[in-house]
């Protein structure tokens, strides 16, 4: 985007205090981590504000200055880390720290800050601006960081769940798989795993098949009964989970002990065929939604010509509706996967011993605090997450490609 | 094409008035829409909506005291509780057959558990009942044996009361086998190799009563044969009242010398109000008697008192005990957490929302997936993380600690409490705030703001009565529906809320899984659902359900 306002360099008057302030905020934690808050806020504000007036007044320079920044501080860095892995990672910190002060000097020195911004804006509103995206960083950063702060801990050589001072020193010796290891040894955790691994594809199809099905259905216009119909179908993602699974709890132990019992079935089986059911009910909304979502955009004169050149129903649905709505059967079944493969509260109740999911085991985990393999499966799990995340981001893109709206 | 015929009507090609040829393919039309929702429809109803009402029913049925005490609660229906006095003799008669019979079936400690919710004192009661009622049995037992040692012989007992090619009694056969599939809910069916005589069960109507009962269980649970077992005390007692007022003089059956000697010596019987007054002074009250009378009903109100802190007792509606009342405290406590939680999510998700909906395009992308991160992340790693977050040791109070701002002898309690479950819920339900607010915020077009700027407004006016009032709707959608979210969550309070920061929903798991008040598990479950679906009828009028979007 091209400059919107023309940009002019400040007075010394309003990058100093700036700079000194944000020289300041560092300071209070190097100056608290070393035992005084007010010298580092003191010296910090010095040394920032100290340095921009070199720069801007002495130097006159910028390239220059950028590099005596980096470099100064990442020899800062090495002195304090020494040459050791931590004293490697300590001086990529401190140019990145380097970096970031000589480009907020120049930003502001220069008026950079006002290119991209409307030209009849009042201070007030510029710092407002700013400080508006300072805010919602930090909200972000509340977003994301509880994500992002288990990762390294899965890495942890003791058995805790904190950072160890080994870790916070980089320190090698801090770290280890252990955790990795014990979660693809230890054979409750592979149970688990295997138990979620048959429960969820099972429940997922089963609810895709149906819900596709429903979903056409529901999406004519000659639907009877729509408003109610939809309500009941929507409705195991409306009723709070605690509930449904009580309500379940009731009437499939009743239903096992006749599956048992009168049809004589083995009690494994039973278990399985119980949490699958529930399983798949509660996923039936996500396909619903999504895929009635999809079919709002379908052309239904394209049914209507295909019928006309002579195909029959099955054949118009497998050739000419069905990979036109598949981006969202496919976002449907990835939901229904993932509430499935998620999901505690229902096969707590409903399943016993043998179905014992993933997250029934990460449940007593974190209720008994026995181990962080939890942290490691977690991150296994953060990282298929994202991939899950990945699919259905492209497949809504592709969807909307198809449809003809807008590519982002 | 179509033709008109003779009285005007429009016709189709083939001949049928076009109108009824139309809807004909109308009907046949919704007709394949049905069938095609029909399967899915089904299968929701049966493994949904079915547990869901079976979970309704369980709220207020109460069977369990007819079942066990089937007699004894005919018998006590004649009885007036408001008079002091105790139950008249035959009520104690009937409680020690059906309670016999009851502890035999070790289902005398299961209707004690049920009414102990509603009298403190009466499991324990029953089940002491329940192991001295053979000492009652044995004070008739041991003098009739010592009159003739033939008693002592199952033979002897099965000669008297088998039909044999006699004729059987059939309904009092149907009628303890219905007694005792109720009572132990097994289909109490197969051979019994047992069927009472018709002409013993006149003359000796309890004996036989009780003797039918016991045959029947020895061998359908038992699975022994009834004709070379002793049969229980409580048939030596029945026998023994029977034979005070049976007139003996007309029957040669089997046996009919004995039991005209055991007639003759006119063996005591038990004075049961005293026997039950022995085995435990509770039962010389009314206290126990009035309980089982007032919940003798088939379907009761005591779950939903007992939910809301109320119990049902012999005169109205009363509160629980002050140590008692835990629950109404509960429930206000998940709508206050709940409430706090819609409003830190709003507070935290306005801005997001906004921010999101006036970046452009590219940068909304970038941030979206910050937000659906989140949204896709398990929820139990993302509680884990939230313990890994608060704890004692945990990351927050490490940095504070080592900022300088808490002192490392006491670190913040953030874990266990309210304010745990509170912070990880807005950040587990953000997205759910989010997304909503951002898809409304998307249609606002941010020239009405420029505009009201331009007419002089002030930053604050034009945000707060221009673009405020037309984000609304985004609000209420996210509102409702963290709310509706937050209200019946389970793992998240289960895990970082300790004993303070727990919700309804964590009571309602309690009683499934360790009480097993399943009636008050219901109750509560029915309560929230109430709740649910009001607060979901109101999010269908104000955004409707087609709104829901997801990603």
């Amino acid at each position: 985007m091209a400059a919107l306002t023309p940009i002019l360099r400040k007075p010394l008057s309003f990058v100093l205090p700036v700079v000194a302030g944000a020289g300041a905020f560092f300071g209070l934690f190097l100056g608290t981590g070393n035992g005084s808050a007010i010298t580092g806020v003191l010296l910090g504000g010095a040394i920032i504000a100290a340095m921009a007036y070199l720069f801007i007044a002495v130097l006159k320079n910028e390239q220059l200055s950028k590099w005596i920044t980096i470099i100064g501080f990442a020899a800062v860095g090495l002195l304090v880390g020494g040459f050791a892995l931590g004293g490697i990672i300590l001086t990529i910190v401190g140019a990145l720290i380097g970096l970031f002060y000589h480009w907020l000097i120049y930003w502001l020195y220069e008026g950079r800050y006002r290119a991209k911004l409307l030209p009849y804006l009042t201070p007030g509103q510029v710092a407002w601006h700013y400080g508006f995206r300072c805010i919602a960083g930090v909200i972000f950063v509340f977003l994301i960081t509880p994500i992002l702060v288990i990762i390294p801990l899965s890495f942890n050589a003791q058995d805790f769940f904190t950072y160890t001072p080994e870790m916070l020193r980089l320190d090698p010796a801090g770290f280890s798989l252990k955790h990795y290891e014990d979660f693809f040894t230890n054979n409750e955790w592979q149970r688990s795993l295997k138990n979620s691994l048959i429960i969820a594809p099972i429940a997922t199809i089963i609810s895709v098949c149906l819900g596709t099905l429903a979903a056409v259905g529901l999406s004519q216009s000659h639907m009877p009964f729509k408003g109610t119909i939809m309500a009941v179908l929507i409705s195991p993602m409306i009723v709070p989970l605690i509930i449904s699974a009580t309500g379940m709890f009731f009437f499939y132990s009743d239903l096992g002990n006749f599956m048992e019992n009168s049809l004589g079935m083995g009690k494994n089986f039973v278990g399985y065929v119980k949490v699958i059911l529930a399983h798949a009910v509660l996923g039936i909304p996500f396909v619903i939604i999504t895929v009635t979502a999809t079919l709002v955009g379908f052309d239904g004169s394209l049914t209507r010509a295909a019928a006309n050149m002579g195909a029959n129903p099955l054949t118009t649905f497998f050739r000419i509706q069905m990979p036109l709505i598949l981006p969202g059967v496919i976002s449907g079944g990835l939901f229904a996967f993932i509430t499935s493969f998620d999901e505690v509260v229902v096969v707590l109740f409903v399943g016993s011993a043998g179905q014992k999911t993933l997250p029934w085991q990460m449940f007593i985990g974190l209720r008994e605090q026995i181990s962080p393999t939890i942290l490691a499966v977690a991150t296994i799990l953060v990282v298929v997450s994202i991939g899950l995340l990945t699919v259905v981001e492209l497949l809504r893109r592709r969807s909307e490609r198809l449809r003809g709206m807008s590519p982002v | 094409m179509s033709d008109i015929s003779a009285n005007g009507l429009v016709l189709a090609a083939d001949g049928t008035p076009l109108k009824r040829s139309l809807s004909r393919a109308m009907r046949r039309q919704k007709l394949r829409a049905l069938l095609l929702v029909a399967p899915l429809l089904i299968f929701v109803l049966l493994t949904f909506i079915v547990p869901i009402a079976s979970m309704l029913f369980r709220s207020v049925e109460n069977d369990i005291v007819s079942n066990t005490l089937p007699t004894t609660v005919q018998e006590l229906g004649r009885w007036d509780a408001s008079t002091s006095e105790l139950p008249p003799e035959p009520v104690f008669e009937a409680m020690f057959f059906d309670m016999f019979i009851a502890a035999e079936a070790k289902r005398h400690t299961r209707l004690g558990t049920r009414l102990n919710y509603e009298q403190t004192g009466v499991s324990s009661l029953f089940r002491q009942t329940g192991r001295k009622l053979d000492d009652v049995g044995k004070v008739t037992q041991k003098p009739l044996e010592a009159l003739d040692g033939a008693w002592k012989d199952g033979e002897t007992w099965y000669a008297i009361f088998n039909a044999g090619d006699a004729p059987a009694n059939k309904n009092l056969m149907k009628s303890q086998r219905g007694l005792l599939q109720r009572l132990t809910s097994d289909p109490a069916s197969g051979d019994v190799n047992f069927s009472p005589s018709a002409n013993i069960t006149k003359l000796l109507p309890k004996a036989a009563r009780e003797y039918t009962a016991w045959a029947i269980f020895t061998a359908v649970q038992d699975e022994k044969d009834p004709a070379t077992r002793d049969p229980w005390e409580s048939v030596y007692t029945a026998l023994i009242l029977d034979l005070k007022t049976a007139d003996l003089s007309g029957y040669t059956g089997p046996n009919a010398d004995l039991l005209k000697a055991a007639q003759a010596a006119d063996l005591p019987v038990p004075v049961f109000s005293e026997a039950f007054a022995d085995m435990d002074k509770d039962w010389a009250t009314p206290v126990p008697w009035k309980t089982i009378q007032t919940h003798s009903g088939l379907y009761t109100s005591g779950y939903f008192l007992n939910a809301i802190d109320a119990q049902k007792s012999d005169d109205g509606v009363a509160w629980q005990p002050e140590n008692k009342q835990i629950l109404l405290k509960l429930f206000g406590r998940t709508l206050f957490m709940s409430l706090v939680i819609t409003g830190s999510c709003i507070l935290l998700g306005y801005p997001i929302a906004w921010l999101l909906a006036n970046v452009s395009p590219r940068n909304a992308n970038m941030l979206l997936i910050l937000v659906l991160l989140p949204f896709w992340t398990s929820l139990l790693v993302r509680t884990s993380a939230w313990k890994v977050m608060l704890q004692q040791n945990g990351v927050i109070n490490e940095v504070l600690v080592w900022i300088g701002l808490v002192p490392d002898a006491d670190r913040l309690i953030l874990i266990n409490n309210q304010f745990g479950t509170i912070v990880a819920m807005t950040h587990i339900l953000l997205p759910f705030m989010i997304l909503p607010m951002y898809s409304v915020m998307q249609t606002i077009p941010l020239v009405y703001l420029r505009a009201a700027k331009s007419m002089g407004a002030t930053n604050w006016t034009a945000f707060w009565r221009v673009y405020f009032p037309q984000s609304v709707p985004g609000i209420g959608a996210g509102s409702i529906l963290v709310f509706i979210l937050s209200i019946g969550y389970y793992i998240t309070p289960e895990i970082v809320g300790g004993t303070k920061g727990v919700f309804i929903s964590n009571r309602i798991a309690y009683h499934i899984s360790s009480s097993l008040n399943w009636g008050l598990a219901a109750a509560l479950g029915t309560i929230l659902l109430v709740v649910v679906l009001a607060l979901y009828w109101a999010y269908d009028r104000i955004v409707g359900i087609d709104n829901v979007k997801l990603g």
